[in-house]
């Protein structure tokens, strides 16, 4: 597989703050690549480097084979960037706002692109709406179809799920997925753990710099602890009760069910549940389950003990 | 003292000729932490404010902490907290101001107000942090603050709009902490939210679609009752590929990339198993394993929209 993206112990300082440190990374053509990490975990100021709008303190990167240093002028053309906040122009209409973004790419037959994009994104009906009067979803899609106006082999989308109800949600999932059937390279931040369930590979950020690199499926089967579901009732009661058993290194109190964190569950579930029934407690079930991206993401981060998690 | 610390019947709004709220009734029990869920216009916000004593409701009525929304709307307001996602706090005002501006609002003072100002910066970890700029709290502890304002007055039933937009994972999660154990100490929490994962924190949910109820239920009962057809997840030898050959299939109703692996929908599990491996060992990719999957509440959303959306078409 060739590669897109190619980053070797990429950073950004500002003043004395290393926003990205030390980040190196390899992004195949056709991934679908997520960047995940809480606020300030140098995610956006990563996938603006990549994208040359800012220039790195240290290290190097190349895009396609081209360095984002010396041929930023070559990498333009084949990336797409989709902004936190992408800037419509609400008094320009859906179609003219398409146009407005080929002009500035220098794309000149732009018509039969915007067309298929219209389409693809399902905004044909409303391409003489202007821009203000969308929905957010529609807005989004909008800015979407305008960063792929000059069909990009790669493109950027920095959170751009942030504030978008589910149905939108999936209609902008539907589009990715058309888009990597065409074969571009995705590269999306995003702080949510469930979408990053999405993600063909996902590379976990903490404090700017990357902790691990791999799928879904391999984060998950590297944790060494196991995660119990217990369906209950009184879930508080239960909760409480639980927090302080020797076995828990973590607990998860949710609507009707509690999800616990052990080193065996073979070892421990007995005497979790145990517990749970003198006290009064009925259990409906409780198993051992898959744990979640957010599992992985959590106890990564308090296994570093220099990190603080109260942020 | 009644079982319900809000009680809704056959609530409606209507803006000229457009019903936002259609006769939604619901109840919310003492304790409880209670989902209300819904897309982007679906009418969670009218409702809400109706309830917070915000919004004259155009027929029908409803009591929260035992007052009447129509008829008592300033007992209500003084008798609930609300927060929502932008927070309503003053960024260029300190961490203290801005508590001192909330006990104001409520007309805290004195020995209240200073005890009430203690367990605010206690609760969110704020100690130490009471003279920082609002302006410059990371996101984490600004919800925390807004949480904590919000309940300043010690109201018995806490309304939370959005409460976590742009909020990072573990943020989130210590916010839900403290949700919790408020409604341990028997605070009602109300919450609309659109991330389907944070409704699992719900004891109970309620959906809404073009401002009437569509479903109710724990998580568990929404996922075991409405979703009957089978999602199967697919791992195979090429996710993109497989995603191709699939999705034109008739018996495959929806079809979406879940990382390496494709979750598809189906009408019968044995069938639909059996119909994946043959086409995708006659288009070369290998299938690795198939296994059914408990919908996420997620899934049970969408597809209870879809169905409201085609028995309304």
């Amino acid at each position: 597989m060739a590669i897109a993206i190619e980053t070797k112990s990429l950073g950004k300082s500002f003043g004395g703050i290393k926003a990205v440190d030390q980040f190196s990374l390899v992004v195949n053509e056709g991934e679908m690549f997520g960047l995940v990490g809480p606020d300030g975990s140098g995610k956006t100021t990563t996938i603006r480097m990549l994208c040359g709008i800012l220039a790195p303190s240290s290290g190097s990167a190349s895009i396609l084979g081209k360095d984002i240093i010396k041929q930023p002028d070559l990498i333009k053309k084949e990336i797409g960037y989709l902004s936190q906040r992408f800037s419509l122009y609400g008094d320009l209409s859906v179609d003219e706002n398409i146009e407005f973004f080929a002009e500035i790419n220098k794309v000149y037959d732009f018509k039969k692109q915007r067309e298929e994009l219209l389409e693809f994104t399902r905004l044909k009906p409303f391409r003489d709406r202007l821009a203000e009067k969308l929905s957010g979803g529609m807005k989004q899609k909008l800015a979407l179809a305008c960063t792929l106006i000059h069909t990009p082999k790669i493109i950027f989308l920095d959170e751009p799920t942030t504030g978008v109800d589910p149905v939108s949600r999936r209609d902008f999932w539907k589009i990715l997925q058309s888009l990597l059937r065409q074969g571009i390279t995705i590269v999306m931040s995003t702080p949510y753990l469930d979408e990053a369930e999405r993600c063909t590979r996902v590379g976990l950020m903490n404090k700017g710099r990357i902790m691990r690199v791999d799928t879904p499926e391999n984060l998950k089967k590297e944790m060494e602890k196991e995660v119990v579901e217990i369906v209950c009732d009184r879930v508080r009661e239960a909760f409480r009760l639980l927090s302080s058993h020797h076995a828990v290194r973590e607990i998860q109190a949710f609507g009707d069910r509690l999800n616990v964190l052990v080193d065996d569950a073979n070892k421990s579930l007995p005497s979790l549940e145990s517990v749970l029934r003198s006290n009064g407690i009925v259990l409906a079930s409780s198993r051992v389950i898959s744990p979640s991206l957010e599992n992985v993401f959590i106890s990564l981060l308090t296994s570093n003990a220099t990190v603080e998690v109260a942020g | 003292m009644n079982e319900y610390a809000i009680e809704v019947h056959d609530l409606t709004k209507k803006f000229g000729a457009f019903t936002a709220v259609d006769r939604v009734n619901f109840n919310v029990k003492r304790g409880d932490i209670f989902g209300f869920l819904g897309a982007n216009g679906a009418g969670k916000s009218t409702t809400i404010r109706m309830l917070c004593g915000l919004l004259q409701s155009t027929s029908g009525t409803a009591s929260v902490g035992g007052y009447d929304i129509n008829t008592q709307p300033e007992l209500v307001k003084f008798n609930i907290g609300y927060m929502s996602q932008r927070f309503s706090l003053y960024d260029d005002l300190t961490v203290e101001q801005n508590i001192r501006f909330y006990g104001g609002v409520y007309g805290l003072r004195n020995n209240r107000l200073r005890d009430r100002m203690d367990w605010v910066l206690k609760m969110a970890d704020l100690k130490g942090r009471e003279s920082s700029l609002t302006r410059t709290l990371s996101g984490g502890w600004k919800q925390r603050l807004a949480l904590g304002c919000a309940i300043l007055h010690e109201p018995k039933i806490l309304f939370l709009d959005e409460p976590t937009g742009g909020v990072d994972p573990i943020s989130r999660r210590n916010f839900w902490e403290l949700i919790n154990r408020l409604s341990t100490e028997g605070i009602t929490v109300l919450v609309t939210t659109h991330f389907l994962d944070e409704a699992e924190y719900c004891n109970s949910i309620i959906l809404i679609n073009a401002g009437k109820l569509i479903a109710g239920g724990t998580p568990s009962q929404l996922k075991r009752e409405h979703i009957k057809d089978p999602i199967l997840e697919v791992a195979s030898s090429n996710v993109v590929e497989a995603l191709e050959v699939i999705r034109v299939q008739p018996w495959a109703i929806e079809t979406s990339v879940f990382g390496t692996k494709l979750h598809v929908l189906v009408k019968d599990e044995e069938e639909g198993k059996v119909s994946i491996r043959q086409t995708l060992s006659a288009n070369g990719i290998q299938t690795q394993s198939i296994q059914r999957i408990v919908p996420s509440l997620e899934d049970v959303f969408l597809y209870l929209l879809d169905k409201e959306t085609a028995r309304a078409s």
